[in-house]
């Protein structure tokens, strides 16, 4: 079956050009370096599922660049493998280009070769040519065109270095008149080897004994029995504390300017002779809600995901999986699914869409299901703020941000703990199985693109959650103020709502204002804490300012205790997945059911634990 | 003497003799390169024991203990004898 979709040329002198290549090779680098399309490229094994398409233009000629799957082979083994092979071999591409990592070039060509059984006009793209060099090998590319009867350009696509080669020799072999090499006769995976290894002992120099002595020292103190834990904790409770400082004084600024500025406009509005409800509707419905997202929510988010992308980019997730395997292993997982939940810390939609680098579908439907239990980035604000206001007691200065780090890394291990608990639930009931044999690649470190990544997920990310809160929570503000000002027989649709809720909120340790918080907040979980705060605002008491202070007093003055706050927490933790999260679990899964799962399934986790916390606590109080 | 992948602790290389079991595994295995005749090394190893990683043709590949044991090698110092 082809399931590749056909092509379409860019104009009738354009050219289309495949980018093949082995996991991790900065194929997708090299991508975004031509194109200059925005495709988040990480450094793990597989990240690049999705076909994406680019174009670029070189000497006036459109080229449209087709970014493949990184695959090891095209046997077809995997989905990868078929949409890969299926391209080539249907002989859309004027030209493909195969990307080799220059550090593992033994195996990159054994790809290569294959591909050139598939398809003529093949280019070969020696990539990662600085890293080689920094571990002191030498790869004479004039040797290797010579023995494989094909272009060989090097490049170092981090830094954009022999892309004008590149994109030249493409032109060059993409030519309709052109007929540069015939496909190679096919031959065995032996015969390939065999060849490979020929290439590699005529082209590539090594000087340096143990070139990645460094790497492999960091490695052991990362990964063995006494330091491996230890230090991966301390590395996230490092993050998790930047987070937490860095962003007290924009949550500052932003608070101070935005409700000051809410007041000039409530003032405006009433000079202009605007009726009391249009002021209301405006400034205490709408523009509240998304002020104290922008102010209290939206710096966490915006300084944890950079941080977390940084660390993702410098290849470290792949260490944490190879550490938290066994304990995977032993809930009948696939290794790879802490790969994905680490995914899921930044946003759970990825996290979900990231599970395909799962071969076993059994494997892959237990990491989909359990992904929304570790917190998303959009749900620390919420715990940051609640264990601030709540928790820290009389702590002081640094130390309450190092107090409050360590509360936010023990609620992040409890979102794991309960995903291995619940793997291991599920393998033995509904997805029952053995785990199956998995081999994960350990890329080597490698430097971040630290301006890169900033730059680009701080406008990204910020904008994205801008754009839903505008999207969102606007609307959401709206909703809750009409519903506090209208009334139904006696009182308020609020009420009604709420008070209809109130048993089953009180039950699990919260109250039906935030019950309803947490259902209004379906699309968006930073909503969630700015949609209890209005609902409560609206109710009489008014304040003002969105800083915590004032934050936790109102939260107090509605019956909060620390009781309510643990058990919010908790629910915050384990809950229904947002809205995008479950239609991406729906698109990813094809199925009503497991999508049915992935709902029921944290939110029984969430209810069961709250209602029991809930019952202990008010016993021992 | 023959031994599996598994055996080999911190830094020890060694030679491939053989790949067997189960086949889709035994294809991955070989894609990656783990081949006869290919020296391999057991770089890290992780808390548990399982998995280890090894490096092979320049990538360091990580196997669980029940995979590692698909692949039999034979220690460095007889393959020079």
């Amino acid at each position: 079956m082809n399931r590749m979709a056909e092509v379409e040329r860019p104009g009738p002198q354009g050219r289309i050009v495949a980018l093949a290549g082995n996991p991790n090779v900065g194929k997708s680098t090299l991508f975004n370096a031509l194109t200059g399309l925005h495709q988040h490229t990480g450094n793990w094994p597989g990240k690049t599922v999705a076909v994406a398409q680019g174009e670029y233009v070189h000497r006036e000629r459109r080229f449209l660049l087709i970014d493949l799957p990184g695959t090891y082979s095209m046997n077809a083994h995997s989905a990868e493998e078929e949409i890969t092979r299926d391209f080539l071999q249907s002989g859309q591409a004027d030209a493909t280009v195969v990307v080799c990592d220059a550090t593992c070039l033994e195996r990159s060509l054994i790809f290569a070769l294959q591909v050139m059984e598939q398809t003529k006009n093949v280019v070969l793209c020696v990539n990662l040519l600085d890293e080689a060099r920094s571990r002191g090998m030498q790869i004479d590319l004039a040797q290797l065109a010579r023995l494989l009867r094909v272009p060989v350009v090097g490049t170092c696509a981090g830094r954009g270095e022999g892309l004008e080669e590149l994109m030249d020799e493409v032109e060059y072999i993409s030519h309709p008149a052109s007929d540069h090499g015939i496909p190679r006769e096919a031959c065995t995976q032996e015969e390939r080897v065999r060849e490979a290894e020929r290439c590699v002992a005529m082209a590539v120099t090594c000087r340096k004994e143990d070139p990645l002595a460094g790497q492999r020292r960091i490695d052991r103190l990362l990964t063995s029995k006494k330091t491996g834990i230890p230090l991966m904790l301390l590395l996230l409770g490092g993050i998790l504390w930047l987070t937490i400082v860095a962003s007290n004084i924009p949550s500052q600024i932003l608070s101070d300017s935005l409700f000051a500025a809410g007041e000039t406009v409530r003032d405006a509005l009433h000079a202009a002779g605007a009726p009391a409800w249009l002021t209301g509707v405006l400034i205490d419905g709408v523009y509240r809600v998304l002020a104290w997202v922008v102010s209290v929510m939206l710096p966490p988010m915006a300084i944890f995901f950079p941080l977390f992308t940084l660390l993702e980019d410098l290849g470290y997730l792949p260490r944490v999986a190879f550490v938290l395997d066994h304990a995977f292993h032993r809930a009948g997982a696939c290794g790879k699914q802490s790969l994905t939940m680490c995914q899921g810390l930044g946003c759970n939609a990825c996290g979900v869409t990231g599970c395909r680098i799962i071969d076993s579908p059994r494997e892959r439907l237990l990491a989909i299901v359990t992904n929304s239990l570790v917190p998303c980035n959009g749900r620390f604000p919420t715990l940051i703020a609640l264990i601030t206001i709540f928790f820290l007691g009389n702590a002081q200065g640094a130390w309450s941000g190092v107090l409050a780090a360590a509360m936010l890394l023990g609620v992040l291990v409890l979102g794991v703990g309960m995903t291995l608990a619940v793997s291991r639930v599920l393998s033995a009931t509904v997805l029952r199985g053995v785990p199956s044999s998995f081999a994960l690649e350990l890329p080597p470190y490698r430097r971040p693109q630290v301006g890169q990544v900033v730059v680009r997920s701080v406008l990204d990310r910020t904008l994205f959650v801008l754009g839903r809160a505008v999207a969102v929570a606007a609307p959401a503000g709206l909703v809750i103020w009409l519903c506090a000002n209208v009334s139904v027989g006696s009182e308020t649709i609020l009420s009604h709502i709420t008070a209809a809720l109130d048993p089953v909120g009180r039950l699990m340790g919260m109250d039906g204002v935030i019950l309803m918080a947490f259902i209004l907040g379906w699309p968006a979980n930073e909503i969630v804490v700015p949609i209890v705060l209005m609902a409560y605002l609206s109710q009489g008491t008014l304040v003002e300012a969105g800083e915590l202070d004032t934050m936790g007093q109102l939260l107090r003055e509605n019956g909060w205790t620390e009781l309510t706050a643990l058990c919010t927490i908790l629910f915050s933790l384990f809950h229904w997945p947002c809205s995008t999260t479950c239609l991406t679990v729906a698109k990813e899964t094809g199925s009503a059911k497991w999508t049915a799962l992935a709902v029921v399934v944290p939110t029984l986790v969430g209810v069961c634990l709250c209602t029991l916390v809930a019952t202990v606590g008010k016993m021992l109080l | 003497m023959e031994l599996p992948l598994s055996a080999l602790g911190w830094d020890e290389r060694a030679y491939i003799s053989s790949v067997s079991g189960q086949p889709d595994m035994v294809r991955r295995l070989r894609e990656l390169g783990f081949l006869p005749g290919t020296g391999v090394c057991c770089e890290l190893i992780s808390p548990a024991g399982s998995p280890a990683a090894y490096r092979v043709r320049g990538a360091l590949i990580a196997l669980r203990k029940r995979d590692a044991d698909m692949v039999m090698v034979a220690s460095d110092r007889e393959r020079e004898e």
